[in-house]
């Protein structure tokens, strides 16, 4: 790491060997999120290389760690809300995904933080203390994928009515279909 | 004016817009004024006249423990109506919806406001009116119709959307585009920049009463949607840049259908200056209107032309270039009170960049394919099929079960002209997205508007509205 400072090619070679001697657990192998990674341990650093565009870090938090995770990127420069959103792998262990995205203008740098939750008890700590921007993202996961997020201050339906049942974004929420007036082409009447 | 500023050259140095000096002190002043009042902003220290719930329909925003209006009403106070008295403002809190149907909302965004007087002290933005579930919807269709889907979300840049969607898309299918692919693609979306900030300024004018703005700024739009209708078979919604490539080549003389734009766009952008820099009206109307501060538009993730108005100097095409945009030379104009005249200054000097951008595509726009020869996504050519059954199969197989993609999870943003939209895709190897999340620029704005509103009154609200340019197909998807 010491010697090589010019090309960027070089340094990102010598970066990789360093990650592969230091330590079991691989830093992510970035000046910021490298301090991140010392500083919370039990949070899991991926990277997905597109072919074109730049590398993208996902951290994977546990739900307990995630305000001070938070916190903690904040302070490392991340300083603009992106967005928050919930996928719903259904038949999966932790069942919710929480994707979090976060930008940093200042190292023109992009974080995505993403929080598991088990089917039966979607909760999670909001955000919106540490990002004022997570609260309309937060009520958008909470009305369509029926996220609870402990703390926020509004945590109301945002797009869909105010007296709508279900969460339609969720797996096993059907499409639905409407009956159309042709032969055969409602296959349930 | 003392200068305009897209002369300045260079691609690292953004030319920061001086707004007229007297915009200067009015601007610091309205600052200061309204950081010096409580903004609520939500999950930070929370004001004591924040009363629990602001649930739509909740009529009591305030803890009314001691009524003044009381006293008001018995007639032992005498009060004016035509005098605006610090001491007695506040007994006139009232709650007026603005929306969903209103002229002044672009579209049905609906605005609770708390006023006192004419002045707005609290307003929340009330969205959903326009809601498809857009985002549901891509999850049943197949990657190939899935660009079908996105382009009616944010329905003033259509392209900008199916680029976005087709970018995610080709991140996981490892697909390489080819030059002239690419360039058209970024010829189609600054174009489309145009277009759409065209209608913004059209609209902001008619908003704050420049009535023929309107009129001018439809019209010389009008001359790029005949390109695009010349090129894609549609006005709108053209599901022309699809994953792989773009749909059909730029058709036979297209250079000088968009020179022809070009001029008009040139001839009327003189038009609108003409018309409104220096107005004094519309300098009243605009200038300490709406401010937002650097730090909330980051922290509210207003990006775009808001947040570059208020100095932030960050365009995606610039920090993450997508399609190659980065052989282009533009600058990024930059304000600097994150006020509505500033807005309307950045989106007239990234009228003119786009125009830019465009002339040099002009010039160096590549030969080649325009999408790419990847089998994966491009069905085979017409004259194939006549002596291939293999390939009649797989024209059938990507027409009737669509194209898969390898499981993964991919991010991509473009930069609309409303600022970073982006796309959220996870896939799990079929032909259908299992989950397709859009971030786009207008929800973000919205969520911010109380931040910028807090403390105007209702004329200033309207031009504050406009300013920010939400398109609310976009909001609620």
């Amino acid at each position: 790491m010491a010697e090589e400072t010019t090309p960027q090619e070089e340094a990102v070679d010598v970066d990789e060997t360093v990650e592969q001697e230091t330590e079991a657990r691989p830093l992510p192998g970035d000046p910021i999120l490298d301090p991140l990674a010392e500083a919370f341990p039990s949070v899991e650093f991926t990277s997905f290389q597109p072919i074109t565009g730049p590398r993208q870090d996902t951290a994977h938090v546990a739900r307990e760690d995630l305000i001070p995770f938070v916190t903690a990127v904040k302070d490392a420069g991340f300083e603009t809300f992106v967005d928050t959103c919930a996928v719903d792998h259904l038949n999966r262990d932790p069942r919710y995904d929480i994707v979090i995205n976060l930008l940093s203008m200042q190292h023109t740098q992009r974080l995505m933080i993403k929080v598991g939750l088990p089917g039966d008890d979607p909760r999670l700590d909001s955000i919106t203390p540490v990002y004022a921007g997570a609260n309309f993202y937060e009520r958008e996961a909470w009305d369509l994928m029926g996220i609870v997020f402990e703390g926020h201050t509004d945590l109301t339906r945002i797009v869909l009515p105010d007296d709508w049942t279900g969460h339609p974004l969720r797996k096993d929420y059907s499409v639905g279909s409407v009956p159309v007036q042709f032969k055969g082409s409602h296959k349930s009447s | 004016m003392s200068e305009t500023p897209h002369n300045v050259e260079g691609d690292t140095e953004a030319p920061v817009l001086e707004p007229p000096i007297q915009a200067a002190d009015e601007g610091l002043d309205a600052v200061e004024r309204r950081r010096a009042h409580d903004i609520w902003v939500a999950g930070t220290e929370e004001p004591d006249w924040v009363a629990g719930s602001t649930d739509e329909g909740a009529q009591e925003l305030l803890p009314r423990d001691i009524d003044p209006a009381v006293e008001v009403q018995r007639g032992l106070v005498v009060d004016d109506d035509y005098l605006e008295e610090p001491t007695v403002i506040e007994d006139e809190r009232q709650i007026i919806n603005m929306g969903p149907q209103h002229p002044a909302t672009h579209g049905v965004l609906r605005l609770h406001m708390e006023l006192e007087g004419e002045t707005v002290r609290r307003v929340k933005p009330i969205i959903g009116y326009l809601h498809t579930g857009m985002e549901k919807t891509a999850e049943t269709l197949s990657y190939m119709q899935g660009s079908t889907n996105v382009t009616r979300m944010d329905y003033l840049s259509p392209l900008n959307n199916e680029l976005c969607y087709s970018l995610v898309v080709e991140q996981l299918l490892g697909v390489e585009i080819p030059p002239r692919a690419q360039a058209i693609r970024v010829l189609m979306t600054e174009l489309n920049r145009i277009a759409s900030h065209l209608i913004w300024v059209a609209t902001f004018g008619m908003d704050i009463g420049a009535l023929s703005m309107m009129i001018y700024g439809f019209r010389e739009r009008e001359a790029i949607l005949a390109f695009f209708e010349k090129v894609t078979g549609l006005r709108m919604n053209h599901n022309y840049i699809r994953p792989g490539g773009v749909a059909a080549d730029l058709p036979a003389g297209w250079e000088e259908d968009v020179e022809e734009a070009l001029d008009i766009v040139r001839a009327g952008l003189t038009d609108y200056e003409d018309l409104l820099n220096g107005n004094p009206i519309f300098l009243d109307r605009t200038q300490g209107v709406g401010i937002i501060t650097p730090e909330e538009a980051q922290a509210y993730g207003a990006t775009g032309p808001i947040a570059r108005a208020a100095g932030v100097n960050f365009d995606l095409r610039k920090a993450f270039p997508y399609s190659g945009i980065e052989q282009y030379e533009f600058d990024v104009p930059l304000g600097k009170y994150g006020d509505t005249h500033d807005r309307y200054l950045v989106r007239m000097e990234e009228i003119r960049q786009s125009m830019r951008i465009v002339e040099q595509i002009l010039e160096t726009m590549p030969p080649g394919d325009y999408r790419t020869e990847d089998r994966k996504v491009t069905p085979p050519p017409r004259k194939r099929i006549d002596e291939s059954m293999e390939a009649l199969i797989h024209h059938f197989k990507i027409f009737s079960e669509g194209f898969k993609v390898p499981p993964g999870e991919a991010y991509q943003a473009v930069e609309s002209p409303r600022g970073e939209l982006g796309m959220y895709l996870v896939a799990k190897g079929g032909s259908k997205p299992w989950r397709l999340h859009v971030r786009t620029p207008s929800f973000a704005t919205v969520q911010a508007l109380p931040v910028m509103m807090t403390d105007l009154i209702i004329p200033d609200v309207i031009a504050t509205l406009a300013s920010l340019d939400p398109v609310l197909g976009d909001v609620d998807r």
